[in-house]
């Protein structure tokens, strides 16, 4: 009796360390002659509290789909999302989201852009308002709160986005593929700024994207998705040092990740 | 070539500068160019046939028509009434098109419902209609106004609809993202992203509202410029009704140029070449 009490315990405390608790999670389209499309899963995941999730995935195998569902966008078929032990049911005021295009309002200042969620939400607006100048300070755009979006390069609005996803404090950010439409120079400097921010702000982060290399530098773990109907083909442990950089990518254990994740690509013919 | 040069640099700056001006917009010497030309044909023309002023007046005839009932009041006078009785039309139609229509683009059932009804009404010349409403609400400014609101309310609802339909998904999906429910999704994203059409859609409506003006005191008033053309026609006046067709058309020139001011004012933020007007 004692020890199934400590089971029980034992089984609290994991519980309240994994953020969001996926369990046979499927995704079925139907067509329109009535013909259901298996697009992903079913798939089982937990993504511990402070974890950096980074899913990677040849194209159409569901892995935005995933994301959209996470965010309560989208509804699933089947199974179930747990965020901190609450099945979810649309979207969620502790997630944060950041799209693949910066979505910004063109008609409003960056800093208006970055409050968007306290007018949504009814926050307060001075203290907002505070959050969110200190928010552009961190991802490097405190000059430009008074600029408008088209004001800003690609790279800026994204980070714009970035700032608005974190100005509710969340505790979890879905980032589908916020990068993607960055040149590579970019793209390097906004990875590891948000590497940073993950840092220093402990956040729960799952991150959708197509590059192998930039899940590996990203992630904590990676979660590789096979070609449609996407499931889980295999979920690597990084263990790249916390502190990495732009070298870590020419390490031994970068190309042994890297290449393993490659492997599974190739293995299921979904090559992009 | 160096003296030429040199002499070039020492010539006096205003010459220069107006050249460099013409060279970069050269429309500020055609349009008027054009006009010299244009009049002056038109003049010779109508002189050299001995053309009857009360059938194709000269443009110095339209001229002296235009300066000497500028003087006496009567083309101002008459001129205020018809722009009140289109701007008041105008607004109404603005108010209740963008009202409207907001509805109509929020709610699909009463979409479905008024659809066909809608139909019926814009397939209907309005301008038929005209003669009903002078029965209605009397030779007053009232019927004027209704004629040329109804006429200028379709255009802005068709823009209105479109413009909140267009509106870009990913913005939608942000503010859903965020919990926004349905009204706040349409302050903060749908009515704002729909302005640029809803804009073009008015552009048309306030060329639209002089026309029905000039319509509905064509079918009956007691004043206005519309009432004045068919006063002047009558008695074979035609200088005097081409002055007061130049005085419509500034009018329309100079609603249009106020529109666009507060559209570039106001949308500063939208590609204006997306944003299509008359």
């Amino acid at each position: 009796m004692q020890s199934a009490r400590m089971q029980a315990v034992a089984m609290e405390r994991t519980e309240r360390r994994s953020a969001i608790r996926i369990d046979g999670l499927e995704k079925i389209y139907e067509t329109r002659d009535g013909e259901r499309i298996q697009a992903l899963g079913p798939i089982s995941l937990d993504v511990a509290e402070g974890e950096f999730i980074t899913i990677v995935g040849p194209s159409g195998c569901g892995k935005s789909t995933l994301l959209r569902m996470l965010a309560g966008l989208i509804d699933r078929s089947a199974g179930d999302i747990r965020v901190r032990d609450t099945s979810i049911v649309g979207p969620q005021p502790d997630i944060g989201m950041v799209f693949q295009s910066p979505v910004l309002l063109p008609w409003k200042t960056t800093l208006a852009n970055v409050m968007l969620p306290a007018a949504v939400l009814g926050l307060d607006q001075a203290t907002s308002r505070r959050r969110a100048e200190s928010l552009l300070d961190m991802v490097g755009l405190g000059a430009f709160k008074d600029k408008y979006p088209s004001e800003l390069s690609g790279g800026m609005q994204q980070r714009v986005a970035i700032a608005r996803a974190l100005l509710h404090e969340p505790s979890i950010l879905l980032m589908d593929e916020p990068f993607g439409a960055l040149d590579a120079m970019t793209r390097e400097t906004m990875n590891q700024e948000l590497r940073r921010i993950w840092r220093e702000s402990g956040k729960t982060i799952v991150f959708v994207t197509h590059s192998i290399p930039e899940a590996v530098f990203l992630g904590t773990r990676v979660l590789v998705l096979s070609p449609r109907p996407g499931r889980i083909a295999d979920l690597v442990d990084v263990e790249l040092p916390d502190d990495r950089d732009l070298d870590s990518m020419a390490s031994d254990r970068f190309g042994q990740v890297t290449r393993r994740i490659r492997a599974q690509f190739n293995a299921r013919g979904g090559i992009e | 070539m160096t003296t030429q040069t040199m002499a070039y640099i020492a010539s006096p700056k205003p010459r220069r500068r107006v050249r460099r001006f013409l060279r970069e917009r050269p429309e500020w010497l055609l349009v008027p160019l054009l006009f010299v030309v244009a009049t002056t044909a038109w003049q010779a023309v109508i002189r050299g046939f001995d053309v009857p002023v009360y059938i194709f007046p000269a443009p110095s005839d339209i001229g002296r028509a235009l300066v000497e009932r500028l003087g006496s009041g009567v083309y101002i006078e008459h001129g205020l009434y018809t722009l009140s009785e289109a701007l008041l039309g105008f607004l109404a139609a603005a108010v209740a098109g963008i009202a409207v229509g907001s509805i109509i683009a929020q709610f699909r059932i009463v979409e479905k419902t008024l659809y066909p009804y809608l139909i019926a009404i814009q397939t209907t010349p309005k301008v038929a209609i005209a003669p009903l409403f002078i029965m209605w609400f009397g030779f007053g400014i009232t019927s004027k106004v209704i004629v040329a609101g109804i006429i200028s309310f379709f255009p802005i609802l068709v823009n209105v609809i479109a413009g909140l339909r267009s509106t870009d998904v990913q913005r939608i999906e942000l503010m859903r993202s965020l919990r926004a429910s349905r009204w706040q999704i349409f302050w903060m994203v749908r009515l704002p992203s729909a302005l640029p059409m809803i804009f073009a859609g008015l552009q048309v409506a306030i060329i639209f509202s002089i026309l029905g003006a000039i319509v509905g005191e064509f079918v009956g008033s007691n004043k206005g410029l519309g009432n004045l053309i068919l006063q002047m026609n009558f008695n074979l006046d035609t200088p005097g009704v081409f002055g007061a067709l130049v005085c419509l058309s500034a009018m329309g020139i100079t609603l249009h140029v106020i529109m666009h001011r507060i559209q570039r004012r106001l949308l500063f933020w939208a590609d204006q070449t997306k944003i299509t007007g008359v």
